[in-house]
């Protein structure tokens, strides 16, 4: 393992996150509140420690695969804990487990919380939160690639344990830009969701945190109501956003070099069709529940496309809609979004690929000399990629029943429980009964908020290198 | 500038790697997926599957937006279709093109297919060993100026008069016209200075007139005349190359073939050559050819690991100039350090060519790069340079000029007369300038300017 590598990125990784502080900095500034200088404090020391990790250069620049996992996985952690400082120190959060949930949960784009009155936080410590979102969603480490030129070649390993989906592709020769690219779609879109939201009825700042929340695919709200305190049409807008930021990113950057056919592919496709399918029978099981049509199918759209895209904002108490519709939104947060997006969720490429292969074997079991390969897009899947994804299946499933074992230890339902796990690995937040939308995750122990804190940067993560991390294989010689 | 490279062989990836490095986009194309993975994983570059001589697939790599396509597959067909579907799409294109059969139409194709470069790497693995028995002392012979001027690599052995002698004594003492470029020393390479004193097993690179290098050697106590007889193993496509050019030289040749077939088809096509049907890798066969009487032997088979053994063992029984071809490029630090006088890099050979024509590409101030060489790998270039404009270059004596740390200007062809420079000499518009430097990857003679 190239360990002075390991050093050197992380301490460029801590002197980011001191830069991504000087946003709540400046919110604290603006509103004239006393942890400026708490804020300021440890950006200052995460500066001076990452400047001394990078005082060496490291001579050999080359990352293996291995390093490339690890790497990620460690400044994941790193970025979580000194991202907990500001709620610990401050007081806000008085436990630090507590603190650590609530940073993991922000830079993973979970948006689970254990704060009872959010409300009652400075405004800079809600800036924070939601903007650990946007770094999150996209990625720290492809956002410092966007700036610095990390390593020589291998920078792939990186952006590929960092990235979301089966195989990540890059969208022009060159990694850093491929991040700049990224960065620079990720960034425009966002602006346009804040101009929209604060032409509406919200206040900037209201405006700011929705729109890095809804970015990020990540969904800390600055009230305890979430969305519901809003007007439907910034409702709308922050429906319209969430789908849009769990599309690949791929997608837009093939409409920008007006290639609209490959831009609109399978896997937006199916997504697309999974979202109008829920919206529509969704909005038939709670028409009841609603005066007119169009605040149903608002609130059923709205939910449907804060649970796919894996954001978890809510407008409405969805753990008191009827059991087909609260069953599907269960099945939506397995699905999540597509692969490059911001999103979580198993990604509906390896959903596409998973059946398309098990079709395949199905028939062979019945012709079994048929050579059938899985193909999407007209492109055949490689063999690897197959692999993969089902090592990847199994290990979600093994995170996730031995997730809820331990989480049963604390005595709550298995409603509760399930959901929390299930709403923690795929990075959406809320999930039913004890932990619905209006609820928190307060309610576990410490040792359980720990299995959730695993699973949220497991999950965002996409599993492989934070388990790499705790295998001892990874760490021989 | 944005490269596509299709075909992810040995060449390939060597171009792949020295393109990147020169801080070119590059896309790589081939049909087989774990090659081009393989490559995407090592280097920041894209990586597309497909055929690269369709469309669809050039489309993908975006060839719309390519500044030049590089044809490296196995197949020259193939490669030439490459060409004449990136030339569509409006790019520049180079195709290696190495069957013998295609080789003399060289020219007909790259006119009429509009190719930038047709490169046969077999071909100009032939030249570069012919040159090296026409001077076999030298170790490597690279040619400047249309062969005006030559730059000669060589080792000392123990007993030089050279040695313990400094830099600045050799024009006093020798009283010859030649120039050194750089010094070698184990790891170490040093770019000339006055100061440098020679010691044994130094190699030593110089630049010189051929007939200024012929004194010289004479002086001090080198074989400067072309070798009378060669002894090559292997009758491949550079042994048939490597037969034409020495034929053409009157240098009587041995090939030693263990093909049928291909040893009837060299007789037949190499009027002038022994051809002899017998698997070269046996003590044997070799002694019955006489190899400890000869003057050179050539290991050119398809095997590195042969032609190794084979070099070997004519070293031990012979003092002929051996010279090894060696396909694989990853160990060459290890064969380096076999003494094996001589070594052929054919895969270099090519992508040296490519990487040249690629830098002289990019948009030049006033000077074109015209040739280019790799004189110590990733170490010292030797580049010559076409001075087309007045810049600062020619304001003033070259002892006024502010230079670079690790710059020679090694010597001035002006009107078809080589200039080996002293301070006090200039830089005229029309001159052809060598510039050995350490500065790796110069493509405007501006760069050696502070």
């Amino acid at each position: 393992m190239n360990i002075r590598m390991t050093v050197y990125i992380l301490g460029l990784l801590m002197m980011f996150e001191a830069v991504f502080m000087a946003v709540p900095s400046v919110t604290a500034v603006i509103y004239h509140e006393q942890q400026l200088w708490l804020f300021a404090a440890i950006a200052l020391f995460c500066l001076i420690c990452g400047w001394l990790m990078t005082l060496a250069k490291p001579e050999r620049k080359n990352l293996s695969a291995r390093d490339g996992f690890l790497i990620v996985a460690l400044s994941w952690i790193v970025l979580s804990v000194f991202g907990a400082l500001p709620f610990y120190i401050s007081g806000c959060i008085p436990h630090f487990v507590d603190a650590l949930f609530e940073s993991v949960s922000g830079f993973t784009t979970t948006g689970a919380s254990i704060l009872h009155e959010v409300e009652s936080l400075p405004r800079c410590m809600l800036m924070w939160r939601s903007f650990t979102h946007w770094v999150g969603g996209m990625g720290v480490l492809v956002f410092i690639m966007a700036f610095l030129p990390i390593s020589g070649g291998q920078n792939m390993y990186l952006m590929k344990a960092e990235s979301p989906g089966p195989s990540v592709s890059k969208l022009v020769p060159r990694v850093r830009t491929t991040a700049i690219w990224l960065y620079g779609i990720y960034f425009v879109l966002t602006l346009i969701e804040f101009i929209l939201l604060a032409f509406g009825d919200m206040s900037v700042f209201d405006a700011l945190n929705i729109a890095v929340a809804t970015a990020g695919t990540g969904g800390f709200a600055v009230t305890n109501a979430s969305m519901g305190s809003y007007t439907p049409y910034s409702q709308v807008v922050v429906t319209v956003f969430m789908i849009l930021f769990s599309i690949n990113f791929t997608s837009y950057f093939l409409l920008l070099k007006k290639k609209p056919k490959e831009s609109f592919n399978t896997e937006v496709k199916v997504f697309l069709g999974i979202v109008t399918f829920a919206i529509v029978t969704i909005s038939l099981d709670i028409r009841h529940m609603y005066r007119t049509v169009s605040e149903t199918v608002r609130h059923a759209a709205f939910t449907v496309g804060s649970l796919i895209s894996t954001t978890g904002f809510g407008t409405e108490d969805f753990d008191r809609w009827p059991s087909y519709a609260r069953t599907l939104l269960v099945m939506l947060m397995f699905i999540g979004a597509c692969a490059g997006s911001t999103g979580g969720g198993i990604k509906v490429s390896r959903i596409v690929i998973f059946f398309k292969n098990m079709h395949n074997e199905l028939r062979v079991m019945t012709h079994p000399r048929q050579v059938k390969k899985v193909k999407m897009d007209g492109r055949q899947v490689e063999g690897e990629v197959i692999r993969t994804i089902h090592v990847y299946l199994a290990c979600y499933l093994l995170t996730c029943v031995v997730s809820i074992l331990i989480l049963s230890l604390d005595g709550h339902d298995l409603t509760t429980n399930f959901t929390a796990v299930v709403a923690t690995l795929n990075n959406i937040g809320p999930g039913l009964n004890l932990v619905g939308p209006t609820s928190n995750y307060d309610v576990f122990s410490t040792c359980s908020k720990c299995v959730l804190i695993f699973d949220m940067l497991a999950g965002r993560l996409e599993l492989f290198p934070i388990i790499l991390l705790l295998s001892p294989a990874t760490w021989k010689k | 500038m944005n490269i596509i490279i299709v075909g992810c062989g040995k060449v390939g990836r060597v171009l792949t790697q020295q393109l990147v490095e020169g801080g070119h986009n590059v896309t790589v194309v081939d049909t087989i997926a774990d090659k081009v993975n393989t490559v995407a994983e090592r280097y920041d570059i894209m990586g597309v599957i497909g055929n690269g001589a369709t469309h669809a697939t050039l489309q993908e790599a975006g060839i719309d937006n390519a500044d030049l396509m590089i044809a490296v597959t196995g197949s020259d067909e193939r490669n030439l279709l490459c060409c004449l579907i990136a030339k569509k799409a409006g790019c520049q294109t180079i195709a290696r093109v190495r069957s013998p059969q295609y080789s003399v139409e060289a020219p007909y194709l790259k006119d009429e297919l509009g190719l930038a470069m047709v490169i046969n790497p077999e071909q100009a693995a032939a030249q570069e060993i012919e040159r090296v028995l026409r001077f076999p002392s030298a170790i490597k012979v690279d040619t400047f100026g249309q062969g005006r001027i030559e730059m000669l690599k060589f080792r000392l052995p123990e007993d030089s008069p050279l040695c313990g002698m400094a830099i600045h004594e050799l024009s006093s003492k020798l009283h010859c016209d030649i120039l050194v470029c750089t010094v070698e020393r184990g790891e170490e390479a040093y770019i000339a200075k006055g100061d440098l004193v020679f010691q044994e097993r130094d190699v030593i690179s110089i630049i010189a007139e051929p007939k200024a290098a012929f004194t010289f050697f004479r002086k001090i106590n080198y074989k400067a005349q072309p070798v009378h007889d060669v002894l090559i193993a292997g009758g491949g496509d550079i042994s048939e190359y490597l037969c034409e050019l020495l034929e053409k030289d009157g240098i009587a040749v041995t090939v030693i073939e263990k093909d049928a077939v291909r040893a009837e088809y060299l007789s037949e096509v190499l009027q002038g050559t022994t051809v002899v049907h017998e698997d070269a890798v046996s003590q044997d066969v070799l002694m019955q050819e006489n190899i400890d009487k000869r003057e050179a032997f050539v290991a050119l088979t398809n095997f590195d690991e042969e032609n190794i053994l084979l070099s070997l063992f004519a070293k031990s029984v012979s003092h002929a100039k051996i010279i090894t071809k060696i396909n694989r490029i990853d160990f060459d630090s290890v064969i380096g350090k076999l003494d094996l006088d001589t070594i052929i890099y054919p895969k270099s050979v090519t992508s040296e060519n490519i990487i040249r024509y690629v830098r002289a590409m990019k948009k030049t101030i006033g000077t074109n790069l015209e040739t280019l060489y790799t004189l110590i790998k990733g170490k010292v270039e030797a580049a010559e340079f076409i001075v087309k404009k007045q810049s600062e270059l020619t304001s003033a004596p070259l002892m006024n000029l502010n230079l670079r740390e690790g710059v020679l200007i090694a010597a001035i062809i002006r009107r078809g007369k080589v200039i080996l420079p002293r301070g006090g000499d200039s830089i005229m518009v029309g001159d052809s300038v060598v510039v050995v430097s350490d500065l790796i990857g110069l493509h405007d003679m501006t760069e050696i300017l502070r």
